[in-house]
Parts: C-alpha cells; sequence; structure tokens
C-alpha cells in the first residue's frame, strides 16, 4: 500500500511511459531538482528576453513585473472571486456531463446494435467546435452561468461519452465469455468485468475533458464578455489599456490552474488505477 | 427449386442486408433530422429554424455563384477559403515545430525532466486568454491568427512526439548501435518510424483543436472568416445564417478528421501489418 502511494507522489514524467519509475529517493530527488530548475531557467530566459525591451514594456512587460502582479492579484479578493467563479462553472458543466455521457455510454458500448447505429452520429457531432456555439450560447441564455455551463458540459461530454465507450466495448472477451461460463447474469458480467475495466478509460475521458472544460470556459467569459470569471477580467484589463501586466497575469494563473488541475487528476489516475499501469515497461 | 430461382433469392438477400446496414449506419441520425424538422415547425421558434430552411438558406450563401466558378459564391471566397487557409496554416506551422523539437526533447532524457513542468504549464494557458496579447504584438491581421492556432495546436504534437521517441524499445536502439549505424540513420529509420503512431495521435488531436482555435481567432477583431459570419449573424439577429455556419463547421471538422485518419492509413498501414505479423507469429 505504501508502495503505490509514495509512486503517486512521484513527480508526473511524461504521462504513462514513466509511471512507477524512481525506487529509490536519490533519482526522485534529482529529479525534482531539475524540476525545479528547469522551471527557473524558463523564468530567467523570459526576464532576460522581455528587459531587452524589444517590444515596449506597456505593450510586452518584464516577467518579474508579470510575477509580482500575479502576487498581487492572489491577494484581491475581487480577482478571487473571479477564479471562483470560472471554477464554479468548470465544476458544474464537467459534472453534468459526467452525468450525462457516462450511462450513455454504458448503453452504446454494451449494445453492438447501439454501437453501429450511434457511432456515426457521434462522429459527427463531436467535431463541431463548442466555441461556435458561444453566439447561440448567448442568445439563448444570457452571458451568465447558465451560458458557461452549458457550453462546457456540451464541450466535455464528447471525451468522456468516447472513453466509456471505447472502454466498455473493448473487454477482453475470454473474461466475459469466462463470466459467462460460470452462470453470471449479464448485469453481474456488467457490474463485475466490463466496468472495472472500463474505468481507466473513463476517468481518461474525465481528465481529457477537465482542461478542455477549464480552456472553454475562460474563452467563453472572454469571448462572450460574461459577467465574472478569469476570462471576463482579461477582457476586462486588455481592454481598458496599458494594463498588459495584469492581462499576462490573468492568462498565467489560468494557466497554473490549468496545470494545477491535471496533475492532480494525474495523480489520482495513478493512485486508483496503478495496476493499469503495471504491464507497461519502464522505459 | 431452379438454379433461377437461387440467383434471384441470392440477390434479394443480398439487397436486403445492404438495406439493414444502410439503416443501421444512418438510421439515428436521419431520424433525428426528420424529428429536429418536425420540432422547429411545431415550436416556430426563431432560435431553432428547421434543418430544411438552414439547409435552403446554406445554399443561398455559398452556391449561388456563376457556373464558371463552379456555383461558389462571392461568401466562398472572401470567408470560407480564408479560414481554411489559417487553420491549415497554423496546423502545419504546429506540425513544422512540434515534430523536431519534440524529438529534440525526448531523445534526452534529463531535458524532458527539465522542461516537462514548463510545458504543461504553457499547454494549460487558455488560447483565448492569449488573445489580447498577440493582437498587441502581432496586430490584427491573418499573422496574428494563424500564430494563434499554431500556439494553441502545437502542444498535443509536441507532448506526443516526446512521448513516442521516449518509449522507443531500447533492444533496437541497442540493435542499431551494435551495427554501427550513423547518427542520422538511427534518427531516420528507427526513432522517427517507432514514435510515428504517437505523433500522427497527437497531430489528429490538434487538427481539431485547430478549428476550435480558427473560429476563436476570427470572433476577435477581424473582417472576414467562418467565425466572424458567424458572430455577425448573431448582432444581426439572423439566426438561420448563424445556424449555417455552425453546420458548416461541423462538416469541416468532420470532412478534416476523415481526411486525415485516410491520409493516416496510408502512411502507417506499414506499422499496423508489422504489428499484425508479431502478433499472428
Amino acid at each position: 500500500m505504501s508502495d503505490s502511494l509514495d509512486a503517486a507522489r512521484t513527480p508526473a514524467g511524461f504521462g504513462q511511459s514513466r509511471p512507477l519509475a524512481g525506487p529509490n529517493l536519490v533519482r526522485r530527488a534529482a529529479t525534482a531538482f531539475r524540476v525545479a530548475l528547469g522551471i527557473l531557467i524558463f523564468f530567467l530566459i523570459l526576464e532576460f528576453v522581455t528587459s531587452l525591451e524589444l517590444v515596449p514594456h506597456i505593450y510586452l512587460p518584464r516577467a518579474s513585473t508579470v510575477i509580482r502582479r500575479m502576487v498581487e492579484l492572489l491577494q484581491d479578493p475581487k480577482f478571487l472571486k473571479h477564479v471562483m467563479a470560472t471554477l464554479h462553472a468548470w465544476a458544474v458543466g464537467l459534472t453534468l456531463a459526467t452525468l450525462i455521457s457516462v450511462p450513455i455510454g454504458i448503453l452504446i458500448g454494451t449494445s453492438e446494435l447501439a454501437y453501429k447505429m450511434s457511432s456515426p452520429l457521434i462522429e459527427f457531432m463531436r467535431p463541431i467546435p463548442s466555441v461556435a456555439l458561444i453566439p447561440l450560447g448567448i442568445l439563448l441564455w444570457g452571458q451568465g452561468l447558465p451560458m458557461k455551463v452549458i457550453l462546457v458540459a456540451y464541450a466535455t461530454t464528447w471525451p468522456i461519452l468516447f472513453n466509456t465507450v471505447y472502454g466498455v466495448h473493448d473487454v477482453d472477451p475470454v473474461a466475459v465469455q469466462t463470466a459467462r461460463c460460470f452462470g453470471l447474469k449479464q448485469a453481474a458480467i456488467l457490474r463485475h468485468i466490463n466496468l472495472p475495466s472500463a474505468a481507466p478509460f473513463i476517468f481518461t475521458g474525465v481528465r481529457i475533458s477537465a482542461s478542455i472544460g477549464l480552456i472553454v470556459v475562460i474563452g467563453a467569459e472572454l469571448l462572450a464578455s460574461a459577467d465574472s470569471g478569469i476570462g471576463s477580467y482579461i477582457l476586462f484589463v486588455s481592454s481598458s489599456g496599458g494594463q498588459m501586466d495584469s492581462v499576462l497575469a490573468g492568462a498565467t494563473i489560468a494557466g497554473i490552474v490549468g496545470a494545477m488541475i491535471n496533475s492532480v487528476l494525474g495523480l489520482i489516475d495513478r493512485h486508483f488505477f496503478a495496476w493499469r499501469y503495471l504491464g507497461a515497461a519502464p522505459s | 427449386m431452379s438454379t433461377e430461382g437461387i440467383e434471384v433469392h441470392r440477390l434479394k438477400s443480398h439487397v436486403l442486408s445492404a438495406i439493414q446496414s444502410f439503416v443501421v449506419r444512418y438510421g439515428l441520425g436521419m431520424a433525428l433530422v426528420i424529428l429536429w424538422e418536425y420540432a422547429a415547425r411545431q415550436a416556430g421558434s426563431i432560435f431553432f429554424p428547421p434543418p430544411s430552411e438552414i439547409l435552403h438558406r446554406a445554399a443561398a450563401l455559398w452556391l449561388s455563384g456563376p457556373p464558371g466558378r463552379l456555383f461558389l459564391s462571392d461568401s466562398v471566397f472572401q470567408d470560407v477559403l480564408p479560414s481554411l487557409l489559417r487553420l491549415l496554416g497554423g496546423w502545419v506551422l504546429a506540425v513544422a515545430v512540434g515534430v523536431p523539437l519534440g524529438i529534440l526533447i525526448g531523445r534526452s532524457r534529463h531535458l524532458s525532466d527539465f522542461v516537462n513542468p514548463t510545458l504543461q504549464f504553457l499547454r494549460a494557458i487558455p488560447g483565448p486568454a492569449l488573445i489580447p496579447v498577440f493582437i498587441i504584438l502581432l496586430g490584427t491581421e491573418s499573422t496574428m491568427r494563424v500564430t494563434l492556432i499554431a500556439f494553441g495546436s502545437v502542444w498535443p504534437i509536441l507532448l506526443n512526439t516526446i512521448e513516442g521517441t521516449r518509449t522507443i524499445d531500447p533492444l533496437q536502439l541497442d540493435t542499431a548501435q551494435a551495427f554501427r549505424l550513423p547518427r542520422y540513420a538511427r534518427l531516420w529509420r528507427i526513432v522517427l518510424p517507432a514514435a510515428m503512431p504517437k505523433i500522427f495521435a497527437g497531430m489528429r488531436v490538434s487538427l481539431s483543436l485547430a478549428v476550435i482555435l480558427m473560429v476563436v481567432s476570427e470572433l476577435v477583431a477581424s473582417t472576414n472568416g467562418i467565425g466572424y459570419r458567424i458572430q455577425n449573424a448573431q448582432i444581426m439577429f439572423l439566426l438561420t445564417d448563424m445556424w449555417c455556419g455552425i453546420v458548416l463547421l461541423a462538416l469541416l471538422g468532420y470532412t478534416l478528421n476523415w481526411l486525415f485518419l485516410k491520409f493516416e492509413d496510408r502512411a502507417l498501414g506499414w506499422h499496423r501489418g508489422v504489428r499484425g505479423r508479431t502478433a499472428t507469429s
């Protein structure tokens, strides 16, 4: 147990390639050191390039100015309210999408006929870019929370649905047949074989959707000039002019929030579905 | 039964099964379109025009030109074509930057530790949030839009290339080294082919991202493009025109994805062949 916990705490590598790597502390510390050094070097390069003033500082401020502004923003209750508004819409939309698409995905994945009938339709609906629906969303639901939630739910439905269908459909047939031989009922097979083997796929879908969802919320806030949220803050400071440091600080915070959500979900994935990676050869 | 009767019977069952598979494949979609048509006519809501009206309007918008230009109207050349060019330009730029950079980072184990957190952070920055910055630095012309599309869609390609290059079978590389293959030959004949499936997967994801970013970039400070038309229709309250744009974007996304899959089948056919052989042997 403690082993898998430790594995979950290792810094994220490139996804699934090295999930259980780093058996000893020294190597893990070295990786953590390189990660920290990498961030520092990236910042120093940015600081150097921006301090050359190839573009006037009012258009492209120094990296350190942006960081200072970021720290100010994170202490500003008004800005934190915007962050909460974004996360609120994101969480509600993602939950809605999960509640809708997991049951539908299981239904489609288990029935061969439903799978065949619905796959062309899903293939057609999926590529409709959610941002194309922003103008329609504004007309139908205004510029507040409902519009954002519906757009996020639409955009995040597809990866979850797709992964659920795929996970349930591509179950090891030997396992299913064995269960049938032992006289398990259809419902029991679904509960004990299809669902456990599809669970990591479903979670991957949720994880992909989580990052898409955040981009969609902020995009919708910015493009629809919503009443609150990180996106509407960025729109507000960019249209009032001369506040590029605030624009970049807002965008940076959005990026950090997204990266944090992604790595937390990655840790959860590695903790609960560690068995999935056991077969993978460490590189 | 005579031979002729058997032939007729066989033909009949053939036709029947063809009809059946057609209904299974497209029945649900057609039923939904008919339902939408019926419901929209009953409800009479201006927000949801019936599909027949959208189709009619789309034909008037885009297929009303002179026969010499294949009936394509001016709008196709003013909006649809520039959008397509920006989309493809940005995506090709993303591939041209992402694949070489990804191989470079992926080949070095320590380098990927250094850059990974930075890449994860850059990837998580929502593209729309950077539009103000891009506008100030690059203006409001096509350059800005192409750069935005490239910036937003490079991450799946870059990350997948890194991952694909890192997870190469070490046995293959050792063998190549034992046979003293020069560096470029190792890169060209072992690293690149082995990473190809992952790279293609990344390219496909970023193609659909590029469609989204194309629309996003055209919703702000633009004068033409599909995204601009949709937004303009919203402001002028021309709901059927807006729906035409949405349907066109769906068709565009679907077609691009389909074309890319065909291309991938062709380019990676050998890969499936090799894997199939090892699986059966």
